[in-house]
């Protein structure tokens, strides 16, 4: 369901890929919804030793993730999210796939019910070639990034990073960390004020987990961290 | 004192079966008065291996009545690796039985599920060592109703204790106690077989490397018992069944259970997959003859289904089985909740089903799914997209053999195998 067209490293791994890959803690447990054919997933057991689980709603995804020895069961993120305990992962990853969601709202809530921490990449819809686009064209973007016409595109929930901020703050998810990439995968500037990433970022990556009351005065644009997308 | 014998070699009986299935005086109905019993011939001394358990070693049913002495029809195919680690139970379904991957002694077809077991196949036997036994209550050498009651000197027949999925699995686990292995590296089956896979999940974690239930559920649906019962009372409404004393009596319910086969045959299809082999075509014929003929292939189709049935099953063993998968609910013995049947396993799960199954629709696996992920289960599941309907998992599907093939490689090489 990535709609990013992905740029790779030197050993062929998605940089995007790497770089959720260096939130998650070695050893822990991670599920990765909307999983596609298990790359990320796969990544994350070899370099980061979890124990992972996907769900990914394609035929074709779930049989080579199966193929690759990663469990993952065919479902989608809307209906079976909600048959998961409680804190039952460390880490729930949903990359480049609550666009296509019918209930965005609804999934991040369990994403953070589910895992002591969710992963959340996204398009960002109010990149600066978009905005141009609708601006000076008068239709629906259809970029490198965006590729698909309105009619037939999955993505069904567009949003900016700032769009997302907010939800995250209307859930009470905290943001422990965030990454805006540039087109080409590598980080805008991490100090950069959001109007910028929400106008260079084509997308972001979010590390959250559920607010408790003692972190509810934090202020989110302060979290930001370094993060030059290198494989350690 | 258990003991493992092999069975005695017999020449292939193959039947030879006149090709018409229709009394020719009476072109309505199907005949049954010269079938042979082949199948008894199986009860006592099958053409396979037999383990035999003494009475020291009762098999303690759920009812409560330890069945003994007992004895164990089972095929191995593969050679046992030197840390016992590499054994794959194979569980069968309703009518199979321990003949997976050799030519069956009765009907002199393949095994049942030879497209999945084999050499090169996804369940490897050159890598894996298969077990694959006759559930108990069977008819082609586990203890069933048309063995003899050791205490009568006649069939057990209805005086057969009632038996249970999971009195089908503490039989196979004294098989692989027996065969000296602690540890399965996997249970696989479909349909009645996925329920024993889930039973053997829940009952013996430990003993459970992986786990494969296929085409089944964890509870049997109050459609799947109204077409048991269906099956049974055309059976006991069989004047030939004698109360179930066929055996004492010399008869043979053969039309009841053709019958029973027939109405359960057509659950195992779909609409879709008659309809592309059948249709409306007529049989060996271009006009209807407006009569109650075998006019539509499909008639004569489920007519051979039935006939051909009969020739390797026992009447009275057909109710036992069914009534078996009838009271299978995982749930129902673990507070209501399936869960709590899997809570802490470490059994990796590949769970699958098919599109078109309307007896076990996906909806089933996806409770068995959703039951593993409560549990914390590491699972795989995939619907695969077929017409073929619910035996599409005995059928060459290619989704199938490349799913399970993933699975069992990733598990083998986790396994060290």
């Amino acid at each position: 369901m990535a709609i990013s067209s992905p740029h790779f490293d030197h050993d062929g791994e998605r940089l995007d890929h790497l770089l959720m890959a260096r939130m998650v803690e070695p050893g822990s447990r991670v599920l990765d919804v909307g999983c596609g054919d298990g790359t990320l997933l796969d990544l994350l057991v070899r370099e980061r030793d979890v124990d992972g689980r996907g769900i990914e709603l394609s035929h074709e995804g779930v049989s080579r993730s199966v193929a690759r020895g990663l469990s993952v069961i065919q479902g989608d993120a809307d209906a079976d999210l909600a048959a998961y305990p409680d804190d039952c992962f460390d880490y729930v990853i949903l990359s480049q796939t609550i666009q296509a969601t019918r209930r965005p709202r609804v999934v991040l809530e369990h994403l953070l019910r589910i895992g002591r921490r969710a992963i959340v990449s996204l398009p960002n819809f109010g990149h600066w070639r978009v905005r141009t686009h609708l601006a000076l064209k008068g239709t629906m973007p259809v970029t490198k990034n965006l590729p698909d016409t309105w009619y037939d595109t999955p993505n069904i929930h567009f949003c900016t990073i700032r769009d997302f901020v907010e939800l995250c703050d209307a859930v009470g998810a905290d943001i422990e960390r965030a990454v805006a990439l540039h087109a080409n995968g590598r980080p805008v500037g991490v100090n950069a004020p959001w109007w910028l990433w929400n106008l260079f970022g084509s997308q972001a990556v979010f590390l959250l987990r559920r607010r408790t009351p003692s972190t509810t005065d934090h202020n989110v644009a302060d979290q930001r961290t370094v993060d030059h997308g290198k494989k350690q | 004192m258990a003991v493992v014998e092999r069975g005695y070699r017999r020449p292939l009986t193959r039947l030879t079966h006149p090709p018409a299935f229709v009394d020719p005086d009476n072109p309505c109905i199907m005949t049954s008065g010269t079938l042979p019993q082949i199948s008894a011939s199986q009860v006592e001394s099958p053409d396979s291996l037999v383990a035999r358990f003494g009475p020291e070693r009762p098999l303690v049913l759920d009812s409560g009545v330890e069945l003994s002495p007992l004895q164990i029809a089972y095929q191995t195919y593969g050679e046992l690796n030197a840390a016992r680690s590499n054994a794959v139970l194979v569980c069968h379904a309703l009518t199979g039985d321990q003949h997976a991957a050799n030519v069956h002694p009765v009907t002199g077809k393949p095994g049942w599920w030879s497209t999945m077991v084999g050499p090169g196949k996804p369940i490897d036997t050159d890598r894996y060592f298969v077990i694959c036994s006759n559930v108990v209550g069977g008819c082609l050498g586990t203890t069933g109703p048309a063995s003899i009651n050791p205490e009568t000197g006649k069939p057990w027949a209805l005086t057969f204790p009632l038996v249970t999925i999971r009195d089908m699995v503490r039989a196979q686990a004294m098989l692989v106690d027996f065969l000296g292995i602690d540890e399965l590296f996997c249970v696989a089956g479909g349909s009645m077989g996925g329920m024993q896979v889930l039973e053997w999940a829940a009952s013996f974690p430990e003993r459970v490397y992986s786990a494969m239930p296929i085409a089944t559920a964890a509870i049997h649906s109050a459609q799947n018992i109204a077409f048991s019962e269906v099956g049974r009372q055309a059976i006991m409404a069989d004047p030939e069944w004698r109360g179930g004393r066929y055996l004492e009596a010399g008869t043979r319910p053969a039309k009841g259970l053709a019958v029973a086969r027939m109405g359960a045959h057509i659950t195992y299809l779909s609409e879709e997959a008659l309809h592309r082999k059948f249709g409306r075509r007529l049989q060996d014929r271009s006009a209807p003859t407006f009569t109650f003929d075998a006019d539509f292939q499909v008639e004569s189709y489920l007519r051979h289904q039935g006939e051909a049935f009969v020739e390797r099953f026992d009447a009275n063993s057909y109710l036992y089985v069914t009534r078996a998968m009838d009271y299978f609910d995982i749930a129902g013995s673990h507070d209501g909740i399936l869960a709590n049947a899997f809570r802490g396993t470490r059994t990796r799960f590949c769970v699958i089903s098919f599109s078109s199954d309307w007896l076990f629709p996906t909806g089933n696996s996806r409770s068995v799914v959703h039951a593993l992920n409560a549990a914390g289960a590491s699972v795989s599941f995939v619907e695969i997209i077929s017409d073929k309907g619910h035996d599409a998992f005995l059928l060459d599907e290619p989704e199938l053999i490349a799913t399970t093939s993933g699975f069992l490689a990733a598990a083998a090489r986790k396994r060290g195998i």
